[in-house]
């Protein structure tokens, strides 16, 4: 009934369609009770008007073995006290709450039967037994489901709340279980509730499963086992139990230490990616022309922006299949928009205050103020919504309950590609050869005849396109404001300096080493004091290197 | 004292001097008299209102001197210099905040109501003494020197100058921010010091306190302009010219460049500190907002505005901007970052000297002199 | 901020002694900078009194000489000393500066917002302590050095001009007046009489020949004339190492100099 469009295609079969419609329509105006003849779910269903809690439960029991997908709805209802009797025909309906009254669902066929008053309907009670029943069932239920995600859920809530009662459905269903995953967190759920078993074997054998885990509430649950009671004996009597468990808690410990490791090493790389992507660009033209760019973060910022209007007009013009698509086409649309503003401040300011990098650090500033107020008056001062497309979207599970964003990690790629690209054009293109004799010796390249004015105003918009893209990557996983520059202006300047000016070996490895080194202080100190952390031992480095970690050598860089 | 060049020294004359004078008893004796005697409903009156404002422009001027000592005159551009102001400001509020004892909305003598609400228990240690009106002086001079001393030795002495100095200053105001927004630190956070009663028994409220807080930062100006020209008019003052000009130079003929600028630096931020101390009983309020990047980088265009290496020049500068500032977020508040914004660009490309230079170039004819050179050598 | 006085002699690192007469001594001594050998084992003795000239094709290694006897630059080995035992490899700038060695660089470079006058003052051999300098007095002696040093120089008339408004030369001569000023024992010359008029380095060589009595002078040049006229000995550097000493015309017949200098 989906698509009566494609019905109408065929005239012959309108009338059916007109019959069917007809038949429906009264059928759902029934009782539920003309139905029981041939649907054993909905004679089981009916069964709940029964007062007697004993009766109820068969029922329940009932619907369960039938093994109808429309049970799991159902029992829901009726656990969550949303499962009524209409007063009129004593069927059985679902209510979700309205003002003054309940919009009903038939369980049996799915649609709705109109709105009622409060009083119109009488609730099914249920009571604890019931259910811890109903939950046990509806768990059950779940881990037969068609799904294998649907059973990972059902699994992982079972062994949330580990009973006794659900140890031979877990046995059951890992029997049946075909996917490695699933049946890996159903073996543990045995193990958990193996762990009270009397069998010391039985203990010993789970606590060989659990070793291999990374998940902290197993771990939690290993520890409870030397808790002592009262009389100073431990919980778990058995020594060797006892030893086994100490075991596998180091084990797991191993392993969560080795996994923090792990997931500080991989945040650090994306907050160093996010880093040598804001950076790059302002090494790109502080290494070429030795100015001080303050407005770089703004190029970042209308990157940014640049990408929320692609956005936009996706969703307005574009068909919303190619939708997840605007992001590749705001790549170059922010790199030219933030390009375009590079050049006219190079030309239209910076180029009139070489040699006086103070001065041009001042006037950047200027001109960064400016922008942000510009993008503020246009576009307001809240944050624009850029939403992640589809194929960005959903996380990257590591186990031990870290996981990391596909946009982080698409990120990651991207910098580096980015990095590739730029390494590239430098080494090989003629401008690239242009760019670097100016950085070298801008006398001697000028005398040569290579025009350093273009020069200059290109590499201004290479620096500042970069930071665009950058603009593109960071809507992606952060606000978009106007202030969005200013958070990582600062960072981009520490990590030139720490990597040394003129270098992109030194962006790169001072970008990343900055990123790891603060998601490594961040559990000692916390995020802003590891920032502060950070920013101090730059301070100190600086002593050390005081033209950073790839610094040029030799007289030419006295001068 | 050999000859000096007027020109760097700005006002050098008898009537330059009288001229400074003239306005300093302007702004000590009549100014109050237009507020305490004249009645509020003539036109010569001058509203408390513009007492607080003008005080708060002192303390500005006085930070501006401060940065024109080490950037007009030494070529250290810092972009940090809100560190010592705030810090200056923050001991201060720390003595306000002890003397506000029991009267706080949680009425306990010892703690100040953010400790109470964070459940402390004791004063910090480093809290301790700031109910002394000359420890929280002392500290007020001695936070800001020392801190910028340390930073200072470390930064010069590993020969950091120009644009990196600039940028390493910056990170240290930021990192001084990110931490004074924590609650930890037992600062205040977010809110910062407020809600102050009196000052050395006076009440923050009265008029009287008002004009008296005025009056003393009027002094404190004239006195923080004599202590930055006595040392621009020494022979220390023309080795920092010489610094800014060719630094590697004066180290050969045996002057030590890291003791000059350490120095300086350190006198400059003494002198940032005394600002902020004088501040914040005007404005009422500290908080990490004073540490905003942003915030430090401004001071440098009120001294470009009114003119680097001019004492004076600074002082008409943050008279200037922040004047502006005061008219635009009341007229027009969208359009204050436009004009800053349009005010650094402007200045740096047409106004190398600031208003003080232009004023001196329209009189003695030589605007060409003044305007900016194209596209010098950049090396470096 | 405790400044090397006066008597620098009593707290300048003390090392094996040179040569009696050597005012410097440079032995064994090489800086590389990425692999390339600027100055390689580099041996030279300038003795009391002495005026030597330094010549050698671009990239021979006189400017990181120069850089390595003032403090600028840390030779990677060798033994550098300042009269007899005064070590130079471990002091700074300011420090050897203070013992007495003044250098003029290759592009001049003198204060050019300050006054010729007060690019002299600045000068002037004195205690250079900050607090010293901070509330130093000018004594009427000193008045009277700048005067003399002024008319030496030629630039009496031009004294309370900006030193940035002073010709070239003017200004290589200025700067050759703070070096005199500075009384220094031992005064480094790095191209002085680059860019300059064939008159004014006609009066250059003179007041180099007036200085020279009674200090001791190293004089870095490409002109061969000029050096010619100066009349002293001359080493010939190349590759970062002295390849020939000797009287000018000497050193022009040697085979070796020959072939540095035409051979490519």
């Amino acid at each position: 009934m989906k698509n009566p469009m494609r019905l109408f295609h065929n005239v012959s079969l309108i009338a059916s369609v007109a019959l069917l419609l007809g038949f429906f329509t009264v059928a759902t105006s029934w009782s539920a009770g003309a139905q029981t003849v041939d649907d054993p779910f909905a004679a089981a269903l009916q069964t709940l008007n029964e007062k007697s809690f004993k009766k109820k439960a068969a029922a329940i029991e009932a619907m369960a073995e039938i093994g109808d997908p429309r049970a799991t709805a159902a029992l829901e209802a009726l656990a969550a006290g949303h499962l009524f009797s209409r007063k009129s025909d004593n069927a059985i309906v679902i209510g979700s709450g309205i003002e003054n009254g309940y919009a009903l669902t038939d369980p049996v066929s799915g649609a709705g039967v109109g709105d009622v008053g409060k009083r119109d309907v009488k609730k099914i009670t249920v009571n604890n037994r019931l259910r811890g029943q109903i939950r046990g069932i509806l768990g059950r239920l779940a881990l037969s489901s068609e799904d294998a995600a649907q059973r990972l859920t059902a699994a992982q809530n079972i062994i949330k709340s580990p009973s006794p009662g659900s140890l031979d459905l877990l046995r059951d269903a890992r029997d049946r279980e075909t996917v490695g995953k699933v049946r890996d967190v159903l073996e543990t759920g045995i193990a958990i509730i193996e762990l009270e078993s009397d069998d010391t074997r039985l203990r010993l054998a789970a606590i060989q499963t659990l070793s291999g885990s990374t998940d902290r509430e197993v771990k939690a649950l290993l520890e409870q086992m030397f808790v002592t009671d009262d009389a100073g004996d431990f919980v778990e009597a058995d020594a060797d139990v006892r030893a086994a468990a100490q075991a596998a808690i180091d084990d797991i410990n191993g392993r969560l230490s080795l996994l923090a490791v792990a997931e500080n090493l991989l945040f650090g790389i994306s907050l160093g990616s996010v880093l040598l992507l804001a950076a790059i660009g302002l090494a790109v033209t502080f290494g070429v022309m030795g100015v001080i760019n303050m407005a770089h973060g703004e190029m970042i910022m209308l990157g940014a922006y640049t990408t929320f209007l692609v956005q936009e007009i996706f969703r307005t013009v574009a068909p919303p299949e190619a939708f997840g698509l605007y992001v590749v086409a705001a790549i170059p649309a922010a790199f030219l928009v933030a390009g375009a503003f590079g050049v006219l401040i190079e030309r239209g300011c910076i180029r009139f205050l070489y040699g006086r990098p103070l001065e041009t650090l001042l006037a950047t500033w200027g001109i960064s103020l400016i922008l942000q107020q510009l993008v503020r008056t246009l576009f307001g001062a809240n944050n624009r919504e850029v939403a992640n497309p589809q194929w960005l979207s959903g996380a990257l599970e590591l186990g031990g309950g870290v996981s990391i964003t596909f946009s982080r990690i698409y990120i990651i790629f991207f910098c580096l590609a980015v990095v590739a690209l730029l390494a590239a054009f430098i080494r090989y293109s003629r401008f690239g050869l242009n760019m670097r004799a100016v950085t070298q010796n801008r006398a001697m390249a000028s005398s040569m005849g290579i025009k350093t004015g273009q020069v200059d105003a290109l590499t201004f918009a290479l620096g500042s396109g970069i930071a665009g893209i950058a603009g593109v990557a960071l809507s992606q996983i952060s606000n978009v404001s106007p202030n969005l520059g200013q958070n990582f202006i600062v960072d981009s300047f520490m990590v030139v300096v720490f990597g040394g000016v003129g270098s992109l070996w030194g962006t790169i490895v001072g970008a990343f080493g900055l990123g790891i080194v603060n998601k490594f202080l961040e559990p000692f100190s916390g995020a802003i004091l590891g920032k502060v952390v950070v920013l101090i031992i730059i301070i100190l480095f600086i002593q050390k290197r005081p033209r950073g970690l790839f610094a040029l050598k030799g007289r030419a860089a006295e001068a | 004292m050999g000859p000096i060049t007027s020109r760097l020294m700005g006002l050098e004359s008898r009537r330059g001097w009288m001229l400074m004078l003239a306005l300093g008893l302007i702004m000590l004796v009549l100014v109050p008299i237009l507020n305490l005697l004249v009645p509020a409903d003539s036109i010569f009156h001058v509203r408390t209102f513009w007492i607080s404002i003008l005080g708060k422009y002192l303390c500005f001027a006085i930070l501006a001197l401060a940065l024109d000592l080490i950037w007009g005159y030494a070529g250290i551009l810092s972009l940090g210099h809100g560190a010592f102001f705030g810090l200056g400001g923050y001991a201060m509020g720390m003595y306000m905040m002890r003397q506000i004892g029991d009267r706080s909305v949680y009425g306990n003598p010892d703690l100040p109501d953010f400790m109470v609400f964070l459940n402390w228990q004791e004063l910090p240690w480093y809290w301790f003494g700031f109910d002394q009106f000359w420890f929280a002086a002392l500290m007020v001079v001695l936070v800001p020197g020392l801190l910028a001393f340390v930073f200072g030795w470390l930064a010069f002495r590993s020969r950091i100058t120009g644009v990196y100095f600039s940028i390493i200053s910056q990170a240290l105001v930021f990192a001084i921010m990110l931490a004074f927004f924590r609650n930890e630190m037992g600062f205040g956070g977010n809110n910062g010091l407020t809600d102050f009663k009196d000052i050395l028994g006076f009440d923050l409220a009265s008029r009287n306190t008002k004009v008296g807080l005025y009056a003393v930062s009027v002094i404190a100006l004239a006195l923080v302009y004599l202590i930055c020209r006595g040392v621009v008019s020494s022979k220390l003052g023309r080795v920092l010219i010489a610094v800014r000009d060719a630094e590697s130079r004066v180290r050969f003929l045996g002057y030590s460049v890291t003791n000059a600028k350490l120095f300086v630096f350190t006198l400059s931020a003494v002198l940032a500190g005394i600002a902020g101390a004088l501040f914040v009983p005007q404005v009422g309020i500290i908080n990490p907002g004073e540490f905003s990047p942003a915030k430090s980088i401004e001071i440098a265009i009120w001294v470009a505005v009114g003119g680097r290496g001019s004492l004076f020049g600074a002082i008409v500068g943050a008279f200037a901007v922040n004047g502006a500032r005061t008219y635009f977020t009341g007229a027009a508040p969208e359009i204050w970052l436009f004009f800053l914004g349009g005010l650094f660009v402007l200045v740096t490309l047409f106004m190398p000297k600031g208003i003080v230079g232009l004023v001196q170039a329209l009189r003695e004819g030589k605007l060409a002199d003044i305007l900016p050179k194209r596209r010098g050598q950049l090396d470096g | 901020m405790a400044e090397p006085a006066l008597e620098p002699m009593s707290e300048a690192p003390v090392a094996a002694a040179a040569p009696a007469e050597s005012i410097l001594y440079l032995e064994g001594v090489s800086v590389s900078f990425d692999g390339f050998k600027a100055l390689n084992s580099l041996n030279l003795i300038i003795t009391r009194g002495e005026m030597r000239s330094i010549i050698g094709p671009n990239g021979a290694g006189k400017t990181t000489m120069m850089d390595v006897v003032t403090g600028n630059t840390r030779p990677d080995e060798g033994r550098v000393l300042f009269g007899e035992n005064i070590d130079l490899t471990v002091l700074d700038e300011t420090a050897v500066a203070n013992l007495g060695i003044g250098r003029k660089f290759q592009k001049p470079t003198v204060f050019e917002s300050l006054s010729v006058f007060e690019n002299l003052h600045l000068a002037l051999r004195t205690d250079r302590g900050t607090f010293k300098t901070l509330f130093a007095r000018m004594t009427d002696g000193q008045g009277e050095r700048i005067d003399r040093v002024l008319e030496t120089i030629r630039l009496t008339e031009r004294r309370y001009d900006l030193a940035g408004d002073l010709s070239h030369g003017q200004k290589q001569w200025l700067e050759i007046g703070m070096l005199l000023a500075q009384e220094p024992e031992l005064m480094l010359l790095d191209e002085p009489v680059a860019g300059m008029t064939d008159a004014e380095t006609e009066q250059t060589v003179s007041l180099l020949h007036e200085i020279a009595r009674d200090h001791s002078l190293i004089v870095v040049e490409h002109d061969m004339e000029f050096v010619r006229n100066l009349d002293c000995q001359v080493s010939v550097l190349h590759e970062g190492r002295v390849i020939a000493e000797g009287a000018m015309d000497s050193i022009k017949s040697d085979p070796r100099v020959i072939e540095v200098y035409l051979g490519r």
